[in-house]
């Protein structure tokens, strides 16, 4: 997993690449440490995100507890079918409230 | 995820093979015994342990075919369909297809091809039959039930289950997501809330912890044992909590009681679902609060009271822990271990061997009586470890020997006759890989049995014999090799015909008389065949040359003997291990060789008057007997001067005996065999080599092979002029 940052209108975008799992957990809570607390806005580009588990989940829903709790937002993006196919499986489109766009071929 | 992925999978596809054999075993049971119920029980296991395993591996066409089957065979457990002979069939073809499915999905990664999923879909139609009649079956028997159901609490039908993971699970290498796929895969997730209370901050979390809860409403005809075994493999892991179609409302309160979030959010979610009225809700934690001021009821009369209403339950639990126990108790048995790593080891153990061999020669050079002695102690211990090792590799022959039963079954329906399958001495150990590649030539023998030796019902009762047809399958061990033996009371083999079809071919010279065993041996020449009638199963002539080669290519023999109208048994002889023999060393000329210790009978000096008389002649007075010689100096044409004193090694390789004439006896020596390469293939009398202590190279004898010349060249001279043409 690789994460690229950049700045876009002075909110930092992150891009995650590979995969959110449980062997990459730790790392991408390290990184996402950083970021969080010291901006009033986020956004997590998740279209290379190629697999996507429990462990990259939850960390997920950690963040974005998190920054609600400290009046901040946090924008998830660009969803990968990887993740799509997880929030859906869980339920957890309403939770990050993001918009989400659904690819044409798999419905449900 | 994948490495540790990969490692399970191997298991889990090794597991599947062994479970559709024990399925198949049980089925031929049930098929004998119909009223057999723990073969039920088993094959029922069987199934769904693949279906469960299967389904964590996302191997969905495994998952829904077997899912069907296990919905069949649930039924015939539980008694609405009787087993029948159709229905056997039906399973056990369903079980091939399983084992195809693990053989393309699992192993290979592809998908099933278009045959396949033809024939899966004749298979499903015919088990539909099955499930469709137990369905309107049990409906029409029990209209009562279906009118109380209709009276309980609540009318919700959708199972609830709880659940929430354990914080080593993402580390023990489970993924939540995985048992909500698999969810998925045998029913339906109508609703799901994941929950995620104990999660902490960010900053506070372990990343490779798991915190994750789901409580979800599931819509499926599964069963509650087989909606709980999806989580079988984080069972100790995880807080679970099923809720069958259904339930009284006390046990969603009850549900909400058992878990640790607030029971309010709890109930809301249940609210939300339907499961629930608001007011049931309010009631119930009344209720409940109303109970824990009475005095308590023991915890299992509760529990009784409850799962009273689901008789499933308590039933499922039970299995449960049968299973649970019956799987430890193997676990505890059993280790696994790759092959490669078993081999490994015997290869080391070989070299260890070999190095033990060389100390003991130095000690020996050195005269040091306590090194000797130290050595000696070495050498004890090693032999020991060698025999360990070995006996490692040793399996019993029983698992080969169970899967005919299949085959004979399939074979003499095809062939409309009626065979049994005798199998005595299953026990009987062996080395894996000889076991692996005699199970071909086997079947193949058994093959031809069926279908030349064991005549139809009929003939068989005009020869005045029980219709059906014995076929027995013997296995035992015998000086230092294993003997398997396949004997059938048919009608024998025709040697006339033999003969005939032997010089319509010019295997035999039209004038030559070969003995009665020499006939025998001619159908394992190459394109020999006197079936008249050629069939699926054989008579194309291709096969018992195949045989013979493959066991002599295992360092085996193969011979024959039949009764007109009374059987054909063939006994195939090998040896027990491929890698290391006792043997004893012998010094011809410069030369050492090594014969195998299991064959040496005795040693004799030779010497004065016995030796004039034998050089010329090529055989010796044994005690009265007739003993051919070999004179290994000039077999070999070994270098180096002939020694005055000889001596006569005597040797016994079934049932027949010779003497090899060598210079010098040296002794018992552990021998390693080391292959030959590809260029020696065609010696004969050599069957490979090995290293001494000293690092000189000594070649092993193949005194099979030796005495077989012997023979061929005692009957040379009355044949030769007959049978030019007479193969080896």
């Amino acid at each position: 997993m690789t994460i690229r940052s950049s700045m876009f209108n002075e909110v930092p975008l992150l891009h995650i690449e590979g995969e959110m799992t449980i062997y990459t957990a730790a790392l991408l809570q390290q990184q996402l440490q950083l970021y969080i607390g010291q901006y009033s806005e986020l956004e997590l580009n998740l279209s290379q995100v190629s697999d996507i588990d429990s462990a990259g989940l939850q960390l997920l829903m950690a963040a974005k507890r998190q920054v609600t709790n400290q009046g901040a937002v946090l924008r998830l993006t660009g969803h990968s079918p990887a993740v799509l196919e997880v929030f859906d499986l869980c339920n957890m489109a309403a939770f990050f409230g993001d918009p989400l766009i659904i690819p044409d071929v798999s419905h449900g | 995820m994948s490495l540790n992925l990969d490692q399970a999978l191997q298991t889990f596809i090794a597991e599947a093979y062994e479970l559709l054999e024990e399925m198949e075993t049980c089925l031929l049971q049930l098929e004998n015994n119909p009223a057999d119920l723990n073969a039920i029980g088993a094959i029922f296991r069987a199934a769904h342990t693949i279906k469960g395993s299967a389904g964590l591996f996302g191997l969905e066409p495994v998952v829904s075919f077997t899912h069907v089957v296990e919905d069949v065979l649930d039924r015939l457990r539980a008694g609405d369909i009787a087993i029948s002979r159709t229905l056997i069939a039906l399973l056990l073809e369903c079980g091939d297809h399983i084992h195809y499915l693990v053989d393309v999905v699992a192993v290979r990664s592809q998908q099933p091809d278009a045959a396949a999923t033809e024939r899966e879909a004749g298979l499903r139609q015919r088990l539909q039959l099955y499930r469709q009649t137990s369905v309107s079956e049990a409906v029409s028997a029990s209209p009562g039930v279906s009118a109380v159901r209709q009276e309980k609490d609540s009318s919700f039908d959708l199972w609830h289950i709880s659940v929430r993971f354990g914080t080593e699970v993402l580390r023990n290498g489970m993924d939540p997501l995985a048992f909500l796929r698999y969810l998925n895969s045998i029913g339906q997730i109508v609703r799901i809330t994941t929950l995620a209370d104990s999660l902490p901050e960010l900053s506070q979390m372990d990343a490779e912890s798991c915190y994750l809860g789901f409580e979800i409403d599931y819509q499926s005809d599964a069963s509650k044992a087989a909606i709980a075994d999806a989580f079988e493999f984080v069972r100790d892991d995880c807080q679970l909590h099923i809720l069958p179609p259904h339930s009284k409302t006390e046990h969603y309160i009850e549900l909400i009681k058992n878990l640790p979030e607030q029971a309010t959010l709890l109930g809301e979610l249940l609210v939300a679902s339907g499961a629930l009225t608001q007011k049931e809700l309010e009631d119930g934690l009344q209720q409940q609060v109303d109970a824990e001021l009475k005095p308590a009821t023991p915890l299992g009369e509760i529990l009784i009271e409850q799962r009273s209403v689901e008789p499933e339950l308590v039933q499922a639990a039970l299995e449960k822990q049968n299973q649970i126990q019956e799987h430890k108790s193997k676990e505890s048995r059993f280790v696994r271990v790759q092959a490669d790593k078993l081999d490994e080891l015997i290869s080391l153990v070989g070299e260890l061997v070999i190095a033990g061999a060389g100390a003991n020669l130095l000690a020996k050079a050195s005269q040091d009586e306590t090194l000797y002695e130290a050595t000696s102690t070495v050498t004890v211990l090693v032999e020991q470890i060698r025999d360990g090792a070995l006996r490692l590799r040793m399996v019993p022959i029983g698992d080969t020997f169970n899967r005919f039963q299949r085959v004979v079954r399939d074979v003499s329906h095809e062939l409309e006759k009626q065979i049994e399958l005798q199998i005595s001495g299953a026990d009987t150990e062996l080395d894996k890989t000889v076991v692996e590649k005699i199970s071909d030539p086997l079947m193949h023998l058994l093959r031809n049995a069926m279908d030349h030796g064991i005549e139809s019902p009929a003939a068989r009762q005009a020869a005045g014999k029980s219709a059906t047809g014995v076929l027995k399958l013997n296995a035992y061990h015998d000086s230092g090799s294993i003997v398997i033996e396949i004997a059938d009371d048919g009608a024998g083999l025709n040697t006339e015909r033999i003969l005939q079809k032997a010089r319509e071919r010019g295997l035999v010279a039209a004038t030559a008389q070969p003995s009665e065993q020499e006939i025998y041996n001619l159908i394992f020449e190459p394109g020999f065949s006197t079936a008249s009638a050629i069939t699926s199963l054989s008579g194309r002539g291709v096969g018992m040359d195949v045989v013979k080669r493959n066991i002599t290519a295992l360092r085996g023999s193969v011979d024959l003997s039949s009764a007109p109208g009374q059987g054909t048994k063939v006994r195939i002889r090998l040896p027990l291990t491929l890698a290391i023999i006792d043997g004893f060393l012998v010094g011809v000329g410069d030369a050492s060789y090594v014969v195998p210790l299991d064959m040496v009978q005795e040693c004799i000096e030779l010497a004065g008057d016995s030796k004039v008389a034998a050089e010329p002649r090529h055989y010796i007075n044994l005690r009265g007997e007739v003993l051919p010689l070999v004179f290994l100096h000039q077999h070999f044409n070994t270098g180096g001067g002939q020694r005055r004193r000889q001596n006569v090694v005597v040797v016994k390789n079934a049932d027949q005996k010779a003497g090899l004439v060598v210079d010098e006896l040296q002794g018992e020596f552990q021998t390693v065999i080391k292959p030959l390469g590809k260029l020696f293939s065609n010696l004969r009398s050599i069957s490979g080599s090995t290293i001494l202590g000293n690092g000189n190279v000594a070649l092993i004898l193949d005194v099979p092979s030796l005495i077989q010349q012997l023979a061929q060249q005692q009957v040379q001279p009355r044949l030769a002029s007959q049978t030019p043409a007479l193969r080896n």
